[in-house]
């Protein structure tokens, strides 16, 4: 078939010339943040585009970071939200996506619609009404608190995607299991949760990732100086340090490094996951 | 949800009217219970509060419509208003022309067979999309200020210096230019959805014209786009839903009063001073509803305008 490798040569290098400028326009702003953390504030200004070498390395503004902000209660607080978050979210998806796929029961088809409706209606516009819930129940500058509404966040679409995983799962295998007389709940621990283990990482990213960015239920809900995650402590920090160059550029630094750290682990899993049943 | 295809005739006729189980109730209540309760009820309980007022000493009284009224007609909200809903819509129309005309042209060029480095590319410039919005906008306050220089070096190293201006600063450029910084992060999405309708078109369908004798751009125009109208559509409604609840990129950039002079002043900002307050203004628990009511009202229409008018018309183009 006439692809890539059809066009003329000069279109070839045109394809690539674009890529490739398009790739430096994506990443190039993050590596300049990255590099320029590691200098020393005059060679910051002076000469921006360089990579550190002997006399401009410093790490400065690491030092002043971590002096002047709790970069490691930050880290905690946002893993503690995050992982909590996504296991709920996982095992209840699972469990309630497995029911309304696997079961025939009345009000199926509308319990299905009710729960969909979180994938399009931002959960946020109901901070009003959360806020004052949350203060109620005594948990404002909780990380409890940001864990129940990421919960509720994430459900839907968990739902939709691994009820979609599970439809694909052979009918078989569960029948056989139902003629041993396995109960109900064996058969989606013990056999339906291990198979939909692909479907699982794909989840837990598109959970995962919004989750550990975000800043308004963070400043809302919980912007006390010990509940306060990654994302709210470096807005809060670069507020406040606005002119320390080395300390912006370093904080900043800290806040990618985890999710880049992720991505490199995770970006196969995730791509597959966003151009899932596209094989090629 | 459960449309598959049933090997099993008996049991799609017991569909509906088979009772509840208790394991059925088991596997539903933890997700139903959480998701009713912190995502759900606030959605009905804002849209209650709108009709409410809360006086000075926090007594709070039933208005009806009342709420609305102060929003459109009262000059101290709806000039703010106004300003924010149009801003938002500028916002919007940016992402809908810049951010989703790149992600299909990247969409396009990564699906062309046999292309080299495939997956670098896509990986790269995916990463933006992973970050969060509160970072980028730091990143770039920080290059485009004119402190640091890096833009106007970089410009003047085109030779195009004389073009910089602090962007960020100026009532005139600064909207276009949060909205540009929007594009460039979340430019990953629509290029990932488009690129995976791209490749789920059979190939038969190229082939036979290609054989046929259709070039590139007619294959393109006539065969590849209708068949990805649907993803297009999609790529649409999240973009809408997307822009008409941001917060996060202006709030960090610009503060919550959103400068210079408002001229970067979004509803989701507007969302947040109407419920907090700011400088003068008192923030109102009511009033706040009020506004998260009207953005609900928004998306509402848009997502139903989407599930009625647009998707329905490309399903039946498609098929």
């Amino acid at each position: 078939m006439i692809g890539f490798a059809g066009l003329p040569r000069p279109g070839r290098i045109a394809v690539h010339a674009a890529l490739v400028l398009y790739t430096i326009l994506a990443i190039g702003p993050i590596l300049l943040v990255v590099m320029n953390s590691f200098k020393a504030r005059k060679a910051i200004f002076g000469s921006p585009l360089s990579l550190p070498d002997g006399t401009s390395f410093s790490l400065i503004g690491y030092d002043s970071v971590l002096a002047k902000a709790d970069f490691g209660l930050y880290f905690v607080n946002s893993l503690v939200v995050t992982v909590a978050s996504l296991f709920f979210v996982l095992l209840f998806g699972a469990m309630a996506g497995w029911a309304l796929t696997e079961y025939r029961f009345r009000g199926n088809l509308v319990l299905g619609l009710y729960l969909a409706i979180g994938i399009m209606v931002p959960i946020r516009l109901g901070s009003v009404s959360i806020l004052s819930m949350m203060v109620d129940l005594g948990l404002v500058n909780t990380l409890v608190a940001l864990i129940l509404v990421y919960t509720a966040m994430g459900l839907p679409l968990a739902i939709l995607i691994l009820g979609e995983f599970m439809q694909q799962i052979p009918k078989d295998l569960r029948d056989a299991a139902r003629c041993d007389g396995v109960s109900e709940y064996r058969i989606f621990f013990a056999v339906i949760l291990p198979l939909i283990r692909p479907a699982v990482a794909t989840v837990a990213v598109f959970t995962m990732v919004p989750i550990w960015n975000d800043l308004w239920f963070p400043l809302i809900l919980a912007p006390g100086r010990n509940t306060q995650t990654v994302t709210l402590g470096v807005q809060q920090f670069i507020g406040q340090y606005v002119t320390d160059w080395n300390a912006v550029l370093s904080s900043l630094t800290l806040a990618i490094a985890p999710i880049l750290l992720l991505y490199i682990l995770f970006s196969r899993s995730l791509v597959r996951g966003l151009t899932a049943g596209a094989v090629k | 949800m459960t449309a598959a295809a049933d090997s099993a005739p008996e049991r799609i006729d017991t569909r509906d009217t088979t009772p509840w189980s208790t394991y059925i109730v088991v596997f539903l209540a933890p997700a139903a219970i959480v998701y009713t309760i912190f995502s759900i009820y606030p959605l009905f309980d804002t849209i209650r509060l709108s009709l409410y007022a809360q006086d000075a000493n926090g007594a709070v009284s039933f208005v009806g419509p009342g709420n609305f009224v102060t929003l459109l007609t009262d000059p101290r909200w709806s000039g703010p208003f106004w300003n924010a809903l149009k801003n938002n819509l500028v916002f919007f129309a940016v992402h809908m022309v810049v951010q989703n005309s790149i992600g299909l042209a990247l969409a396009v060029l990564l699906s062309l067979p046999a292309l080299m480095g495939r997956n670098i590319y896509r990986t790269l410039i995916f990463l933006p999309t992973m970050l969060s919005v509160v970072i980028i906008g730091f990143i770039w306050q920080l290059i485009l200020s004119p402190l640091w220089g890096v833009a106007r070096g970089f410009l003047a190293s085109l030779g195009a210096g004389s073009w910089f201006a602090p962007w960020l600063g100026l009532e005139g450029t600064a909207l276009v230019t949060v909205s540009l910084i929007s594009v460039w992060q979340f430019v990953g999405i629509p290029m990932m959805l488009i690129y995976a309708a791209l490749l789920n078109i059979p190939d038969d369908l190229v082939d036979a014209a290609t054989v046929d004798g259709a070039n590139q751009w007619r294959v393109f125009w006539h065969i590849k786009l209708p068949l990805i109208l649907p993803t297009l559509g999609v790529v649409a409604i999240l973009t809408f839903v997307g822009n008409f609840n941001a917060f996060d990129l202006i709030y960090a950039m610009k503060g919550a009063i959103a400068g210079p002079n408002f001229s970067t002043d979004i509803l989701g900002t507007f969302f947040y001073r109407a419920f907090f307050g700011y400088q003068l203004q008192a923030g109102s628990k009511t009033m706040g509803a009020t506004v998260a009511t009207v953005m609900l009202g928004i998306i509402l229409v848009g997502v139903l305008l989407y599930l009625f008018g647009v998707q329905r018309r490309l399903q039946r183009h498609a098929l």
